[in-house]
C-alpha cells in the first residue's frame, strides 16, 4: 500500500499484444484478410515506442510483447504495490487510425470481446474503456449498444484527436448511445485523426506533440461546452485522461469572460461555462506537469474551484513520476479529505464503483 | 449615416503613463491602398481580390469586430479616421505612444507575390497617412510571412525606417512558425533589431484547432489562446532561441494566464524527452521567461481577483513581459482606467505593464512634448 490507503487508478494503460491475439475475437472474413494482407493491426501510436515517457524505469515489460500486455505484469506492478480497488484499462488501439469503417469496426469489437474475455473476466479489480470506430459515428454508437451494459465496461474512449472537435452534431450518436448505457465520455491522449495536432499545421517533433496535447484538449472542453453537448445530456460526464489539468484555470476564466460577452452566440448555454467543467468534467490526475514550488501546485489546485475534479491516475506504464517514488503520485500538502477524495472518492462517485 | 454622442475631450490621464500595444487601422475604402499598388496589382485586386485559406469565417459579435461607438461620426468604418482616432483613444486616453497592428490580410494571401505587393502598399500607406501624421504612433511592418525570402525583403526595405518597431505574423501560420522554413524570416529581422509581433487570427490552410474546425467564434475567440500556446511550444523546442539568442517575440492579443502551466510542461517533457530536441540546451521556462514578451487584452479575469497575482508568483518573469493593450476599436476593448484588477499589485508592476515594458522593448522615447517625462517620475 503505498499511499496508505487504497486507490482507484483511473488510467492503466494495456495493450493488445499482437493483432493475432485478437483472432478469437475476429471473423473468418477478418481473420484472412488479415493474414493475406500482413496487416500488423492499427499499430499507428501516440506513444513511440521507445521513447523516454512511454514505459517509466521500472515496468516491466512481457518478453517480445509491448508493456501493458500481460495481465500478471499488471497485477504484479499496479494492482497490487498501488493496493489498487479498481483499476480502470485504457487500451489505446488506434482504431481511429483506420479509413475503413468495417475494419474499425470489426477491430474495435474484436479488442472489446477480448478486454471481456482475457481481462475483465479474470480479474475482478479491473474496468475497462470501451473502443469505438470514431471516425462513423452510427457505427461507433452500435458498438456501444452492443457491449455497453457489460458491467466491465465503465467509459467510451474516445482519442483527444480527432477531425471535427467531439461537440460537432455529427458526434451526437456517440453521445446519445452513452447516455442509453449511462457510460463515462472520455476524451484520452493521442489519436490519429489525420489532421494535424495544431491549428498551424505539423511539427516537426514528437516532443511538441506530447506538450500540444494539452492544448487539444482545452479545444475539445471549449467546444463540448459551446456546442450544448452537456445542456442535450443532462446526465452526461466526460472524463479527461492524461491531458493535464494546471492549464484548466485559465481556460476557465478566458471561456467565462468570452460567454459573457458573445453568450448570445449560444443560448443553449445557460450558466457560465466554468459551471459546466465543475459539475461535468473530471481530470484524471496524471501528468501533473508539476511546477518547482510544490506550494504553486497547491494555489492551482484552489483555483479549480472544487475538490471533486481531480482523480487518482498511476497512467501504467508512462513515465510521469519515479516508479522508486510512488508518494510524488500525488501532489504533496493536501488536507486529508481532499488527499482522500482524489485518491478514491472522486472516481467512486463519477464512475458510481 | 451613423452618430454618435461623444463626451467631451478631456484628457484622461491616469497615474501612469500609457502605452497602447495593440491598435487596428482599417482602410477607408477597399480602394484605399490603390495609389500605393502597381497598375497591375490594382487590376489584381479590382478582379481576382484577396484569396487566402477560406472556409474559416465566423461572423464576429458586431460589424468589423468594431464597438458600437467606434464609427466616426463621418461615418467612415471604425478605425479607418486618424482624427477620431486621436480623438477617442489617442487624445481620449492621453496615451504616451499606440503601437499599429494592421489587420488586412497581407501576409496569409496564397498568391505570395501579391502577398509581397500588398505588404508593401500597407506598409506606405501606413508611413504616409498614420506614421508620419501621427508622431504618437509606431506600428508593425506588413510581411507575405508565408514566403519568407519575400518577407525578407520588406524587412530589408524598411526595417530601419523608425515607425516600424516590429515586424507583424498573424498567429496561425502554414507551419508551426519554429520551423526551418521561417528562419529566414528571424535572421533578418534580428538584424533589424526588431522584434516579430504575432497577432491574434489568420489562418494557414489547416483546420484553426488540433481537432478540426469548431462551430462557433466563441471557440474562434476563446480558444485562439491554444494557437498562441502551440506556436510558443514550436519556437522553443525547435531551438530558434538558441539560433538567434537576439530574437524577441511578442504575442498579441493571446491572454496570458496560460503562460504558469504552459511553462510548467514545457518544462517537465524537457526533462524526459530532451535527447530529440539537443539544440534546447537550457529548460524551456528560461528561453520563455528572455524571449517573448505579451500584450494584455483581453485582460485575464480570474474568478478571484486575487489569483491574478498567483499568475506573476507562478511566472514572476511576466512582470517585465507584459505590456498593455487596449485592441482599439474592436469590441471587446479594454479601457486603460479599468483593465488591471482592483487588488494590490506587485510595487512598480503596474507602470511597467502600462507603459515602461512597452517602452524599454520597443525603445521609444519618453514622453512626446513634455518638459518632464512621466516615465521617469513613474520610474522613480
Amino acid at each position: 500500500m503505498y499511499l496508505g490507503q487504497p486507490v482507484i487508478d483511473c488510467d492503466i494503460h494495456n495493450a493488445v499484444p499482437s493483432v493475432e491475439a485478437l483472432f478469437p475475437y475476429l471473423s473468418e472474413h477478418w481473420r484472412e484478410y488479415i493474414r493475406t494482407s500482413a496487416f500488423k493491426g492499427p499499430v499507428d501510436t501516440a506513444y513511440p515506442p521507445r521513447a523516454a515517457t512511454t514505459v517509466a524505469p521500472g515496468v516491466t515489460a512481457p518478453e517480445g510483447k509491448p508493456p501493458g500486455s500481460s495481465l500478471e505484469l499488471i497485477q504484479q506492478d499496479v494492482l497490487d504495490p498501488w493496493d489498487v480497488e479498481v483499476g480502470i484499462l485504457n487500451c489505446a488501439y488506434a482504431v481511429d487510425s483506420l479509413h475503413n469503417p468495417d475494419t474499425a469496426a470489426a477491430m474495435s469489437s474484436a479488442v472489446n470481446d477480448w478486454l471481456v474475455a482475457e481481462w475483465l473476466a479474470r480479474e475482478p479489480r479491473l474496468r475497462a474503456s470501451m473502443i469505438v470506430p470514431t471516425r462513423v459515428p452510427e457505427m461507433a454508437a452500435r458498438e456501444i449498444d452492443r457491449i455497453g451494459d457489460h458491467p466491465g465496461f465503465v467509459q467510451v474512449l474516445l482519442p483527444v484527436r480527432s477531425e471535427a472537435p467531439y461537440g460537432n452534431r455529427r458526434y451526437l450518436p456517440i453521445f446519445e448511445a452513452a447516455a442509453r448505457r449511462d457510460l463515462v465520455v472520455s476524451l484520452q491522449f493521442g489519436g490519429t485523426p489525420g489532421n494535424p495536432p495544431t491549428g498551424s499545421g505539423w511539427p516537426s517533433y514528437y516532443i511538441e506533440e506530447y506538450v500540444g496535447m494539452a492544448q487539444i484538449f482545452q479545444t475539445q472542453v471549449l467546444n463540448m461546452i459551446v456546442e450544448g453537448v452537456f445542456d442535450r445530456f443532462a446526465d452526461l460526464r466526460v472524463a479527461l485522461i492524461e491531458g493535464g489539468w494546471t492549464w484548466l484555470p485559465s481556460l476557465m476564466w478566458r471561456i467565462d469572460k468570452d460567454w459573457k460577452g458573445l453568450r448570445r452566440e449560444v443560448p443553449w448555454n445557460t450558466r457560465v461555462p466554468s459551471a459546466y467543467i465543475r459539475e461535468r468534467i473530471r481530470f484524471s490526475l496524471q501528468p501533473m506537469d508539476e511546477p518547482p514550488d510544490p506550494a504553486h501546485l497547491l494555489q492551482v489546485i484552489a483555483q479549480l474551484g472544487s475538490d471533486d475534479l481531480l482523480m487518482f491516475s498511476t497512467d501504467y506504464p508512462h513515465r510521469h513520476f519515479p516508479y522508486t517514488a510512488p508518494q510524488q503520485a500525488i501532489p504533496s500538502g493536501l488536507s486529508e479529505t481532499v488527499r482522500r477524495k482524489i485518491l478514491s472518492e472522486n472516481a467512486r462517485a463519477f464512475y458510481k464503483l | 449615416m451613423v452618430t454618435t454622442l461623444q463626451q467631451p475631450v478631456t484628457p484622461r490621464r491616469s497615474e501612469l503613463a500609457v502605452i497602447d500595444c495593440d491598435i487596428h487601422p482599417a482602410l477607408r475604402s477597399p480602394k484605399a491602398l490603390h495609389p500605393y499598388l502597381s497598375q497591375r496589382w490594382r487590376d489584381h485586386r479590382d478582379t481576382i481580390g484577396d484569396r487566402g485559406f477560406g472556409g474559416s469565417y465566423y461572423p464576429r459579435a458586431n460589424p468589423n469586430a468594431a464597438r458600437t461607438d467606434a464609427w466616426p461620426p463621418n461615418g467612415l468604418p471604425p478605425g479607418s479616421d486618424l482624427d477620431f482616432t486621436r480623438y477617442q483613444l489617442l487624445d481620449a486616453w492621453d496615451l504616451d505612444f499606440g503601437v499599429l497592428q494592421p489587420l488586412l490580410g497581407a501576409g496569409a494571401l496564397r498568391n505570395h507575390e501579391y502577398a509581397a505587393a500588398l505588404s508593401r502598399a500597407i506598409n506606405d500607406w501606413q508611413i504616409a497617412e498614420w506614421l508620419d501624421p501621427e508622431p504618437r504612433l509606431r506600428s508593425g511592418l506588413v510581411v507575405p510571412y508565408e514566403a519568407p525570402e519575400l518577407a525578407v525583403e520588406e524587412i530589408e526595405r524598411l526595417g530601419d525606417h523608425p515607425g516600424f518597431v516590429q515586424v507583424m505574423l498573424g498567429i496561425r501560420t502554414s507551419e508551426p512558425i519554429g520551423r526551418r522554413k521561417y528562419w529566414p524570416m528571424f535572421e533578418a529581422a534580428v538584424a533589424h533589431d526588431l522584434p516579430i509581433g504575432m497577432h491574434f487570427g489568420s489562418q494557414g490552410g489547416t483546420p484553426i484547432t488540433g481537432a478540426g474546425w469548431p462551430s462557433m467564434y466563441l471557440e474562434d475567440h476563446a480558444g485562439m489562446s491554444t494557437a498562441f500556446q502551440a506556436q510558443v511550444i514550436s519556437l522553443i523546442y525547435e531551438g530558434v532561441f538558441e539560433r538567434f539568442p537576439r530574437l524577441k517575440i511578442v504575442l498579441i492579443e493571446g491572454g496570458f494566464a496560460w503562460v504558469p502551466p504552459l511553462a510548467w510542461r514545457l518544462d517537465a517533457a524537457w526533462r524526459k524527452l530532451g535527447a530529440e530536441v539537443p539544440d534546447v540546451k537550457r529548460p524551456p521556462s528560461e528561453y520563455f521567461a528572455e524571449h517573448i514578451w505579451l500584450t494584455t487584452q483581453p485582460m485575464e479575469e480570474p474568478q478571484r481577483p486575487e489569483q491574478f497575482v498567483q499568475i506573476l508568483e507562478h511566472a514572476p518573469w511576466l512582470q517585465d513581459r507584459l505590456m498593455f493593450s487596449t485592441d482599439y476599436p474592436h469590441w471587446d476593448f479594454d479601457a486603460p482606467n479599468e483593465a488591471l484588477p482592483k487588488i494590490k499589485l506587485p510595487a512598480g508592476f503596474p507602470a511597467k505593464l502600462m507603459a515602461e515594458n512597452a517602452r524599454q522593448l520597443y525603445r521609444l522615447p519618453a514622453r512626446l512634448g513634455d518638459s518632464t517625462s512621466r516615465a521617469t517620475q513613474s520610474a522613480s
